[in-house]
């Protein structure tokens, strides 16, 4: 098992090493550099150009490249001339919001899938199992971007019981109680949206799980010992099926990163998704690789979280 | 008697011999009433888009900008769905919308699913070098955040437009088929029959193509409906985030990107409450019959 997780954690360099040379390659081909923005009628293009030399720009790409990664290596992504401070500071206070929305999102996922799945699966072709199918039908097949705009109209224009944008009101001082509790009022219905579309694969997975576990051998040796129904239940087959449930936890975090874009962008909170938006519309290319980066490491590493809560839970696909 | 006897065989003859591809995707949809409502629906729903966006609606007309008539409400002076911030109907923008909308997700899916497909078949036919080379790359490139990425090619890309954005989204779509495919195709590449036509002397090619692919053709089918669906959801996304297609052609998504707009949201839903109806629809419909085809591509989920 750990020579496995060893081998993956190995194979991640090479692939981060790939990712950050396209990534290079991708910023080198945006029309403009980062010193366009500063290009005033009243600057000296002298200036602009001295800037230019001094950061490197006429270099050979692969001097530029190995400038740029030894420093992100080290945590200096560079400049971004938008904001005027440092990427790694400014992707830092991003960081915390979208970490914040996708705590909530997560447990929010877990509360209401496990329920859901263990119900669908424990009474199967009832009206609840119908509902809660369709339910994970409908949350698997819309477009997220849809379901985003649909619940700000009618939570935040029409019943108007959450508001529209941002992250907390103004005029609110940082670390009263009412400061963290007008945040946590923000985050509600973007993280209950964001939930709403990560439960389908938990659902599905428990119902199918919990129905197979019914006709298992070991729920038959039970009954005929003489459990009850609901012991077989709490004991022997929520075990079994809950725990590689864990191993969703991975894809779940990736998902949730991927669809920050979405969540960000339609509810206007400040995050690293809405970063990027930003980031590719003003051209900052320094925030734009450093947020690839980050978000590519990232997905790489819940994939590699998934397969070793895997191993560990399910022994049976445990490889060497 | 004897008569009556080989009647009985030739009954359980007919009984026993299993029933063929198509006649298994026909039972599903009866059972399943809903997946049929559905795929009528969505045939009727496809071909009414096309019939109007080709012979009755005029782009021009309906781009043209006209802004006596700004934010007409739906049902005044004859716009049926209303105008936009520029005056411009609704329901013209809407069909044209949802005919490239639907178009472009027909191209990239058969682009995406040709590559695929083929590629699949042969890293799981060959395996060795081609098969390991290709999972490579398909394993780095599948965990890496496809959209960022779209996004950033796509701010790269000089001249841009329609045919430009089917390759880039193509691009990025082939590898979950291809490595469907290949795992499929590597359990039955070890069949018998395989064997069989191989020391027969019959090409490489003829059986992958003729021998290897019509037995994975069930499983093709529910993947070629379920990423149309994604495809439609990919290109409506991108468009929405502002890098799909450019202003000047609508799309569902950037119909539905007129919502960012908190006034329109508030108080102008018809100008995007309708494509988001319709991308909703699109979706539920495709996924409903994606499911019927499954469970008829898979003996264990079968209704009927």
């Amino acid at each position: 098992m750990w020579k496995t997780v060893i081998r993956r954690v190995l194979i991640m360099i090479p692939q981060l090493f790939i990712l950050s040379l396209l990534i290079f390659i991708l910023a080198k081909q945006m029309p403009g550099d980062p010193f366009t923005g500063l290009i005033t009628p009243e600057t000296d293009p002298n200036r602009i150009e001295e800037l230019r030399i001094k950061a490197g720009f006429y270099d050979p790409w692969y001097v530029q490249y190995y400038n740029w990664i030894t420093n992100a290596a080290q945590g200096d992504f560079g400049q971004s001339y938008t904001h005027k401070k440092p990427v790694a500071s400014l992707i830092g206070d991003r960081a915390m919001n979208t970490f914040a929305l996708a705590l909530l999102s997560v447990i929010l996922v877990y509360l209401i899938a496990i329920p859901l799945g263990v119900i669908a699966g424990r009474y199967t072709d009832t009206l609840a199992d119908k509902a809660i199918v369709l339910y994970s039908f409908i949350s698997f097949a819309i477009p997220a971007f849809v379901l985003y705009l649909i619940f700000v109209y009618i939570f935040g224009y029409r019943i108007m019981w959450f508001p529209t944008s941002g992250t907390v009101d103004v005029g609110l001082d940082a670390g009263t109680w009412e400061y963290y509790w007008n945040k946590f009022y923000h985050l509600i219905l973007p993280a209950v949206s964001y939930a709403i579309l990560g439960t389908t694969g938990i659902i599905q997975y428990l119902r199918t799980e919990i129905i197979d576990a019914k006709t298992m051998d070991y729920v038959k040796t039970a009954r005929s010992k003489g459990i009850p129904m609901k012991k077989v239940y709490s004991r022997h087959i929520f075990r079994n099926s809950l725990l590689p449930i864990a191993a969703f936890l991975g894809f779940t975090i990736t998902g949730l990163l991927g669809g920050s874009i979405f969540i960000e962008t339609v509810f206007g909170y400040p995050g690293m998704g809405k970063l990027f938006m930003d980031s590719i519309l003003s051209r900052d290319y320094s925030v734009i690789t450093a947020l690839v980066m980050l978000y590519g490491f990232l997905a790489l590493l819940g994939s590699l979280l998934s397969d070793i809560i895997l191993s560990i839970v399910d022994p049976r696909i445990r490889i060497d | 008697m004897e008569n009556k006897k080989e009647q009985a065989v030739d009954n359980l003859k007919s009984e026993s011999s299993p029933p063929t591809g198509i006649q298994v995707v026909l039972r599903e949809f009866k059972k399943d009433k809903l997946a049929m409502f559905s795929f009528l629906g969505l045939i009727a729903l496809m071909t009414a888009v096309l019939v109007l966006a080709y012979f009755f609606i005029d782009q021009a007309a309906v781009m043209k900008v006209n802004l006596l008539e700004r934010y007409t409400e739906p049902g005044v002076r004859g716009y049926v769905l209303g105008a936009d911030e520029a005056g411009r109907d609704m329901f013209g923008q809407l069909i044209i919308g949802a005919k490239n909308s639907i178009l472009i997700a027909i191209v990239i899916t058969l682009i995406a699913n040709i590559v695929g497909i083929g590629l699949g078949i042969l890293m799981g036919y060959y395996g060795g070098f081609i098969d390991n080379f290709f999972m490579r790359i398909i394993d780095f490139f599948i965990t890496l955040p496809t959209l960022m990425i779209i996004i950033v090619v796509v701010t790269i890309i000089p001249k841009y437009g329609m045919t430009e954005l089917i390759l880039i989204i193509a691009a990025f779509q082939w590898m979950s088929t291809a490595r469907l495919v290949r795992s499929k195709a590597l359990s039955e590449g070890r069949r018998d029959y395989i064997s069989a036509s191989k020391t027969m002397g019959t090409s490489d090619f003829a059986i992958m193509f003729k021998g290897l692919l019509p037995n994975l053709s069930s499983l093709l089918i529910v993947e070629v409906t379920l990423s149309f669906a994604g495809n439609v959801g990919i290109e409506t996304g991108l468009s929405f985030l502002g890098f799909g297609l450019p202003p000047s052609t609508p799309s569902l998504g950037t119909l539905v990107s007129y919502a960012m707009n908190p006034i329109i949201l508030s108080s102008k839903w018809w100008i995007w409450l309708p494509a988001s109806i319709l991308i909703l629809v699109l979706m539920l419909g495709i996924n409903y019959v994606g499911q019927a085809l499954r469970r008829s591509a898979d003996a264990k989920q079968r209704l009927g």
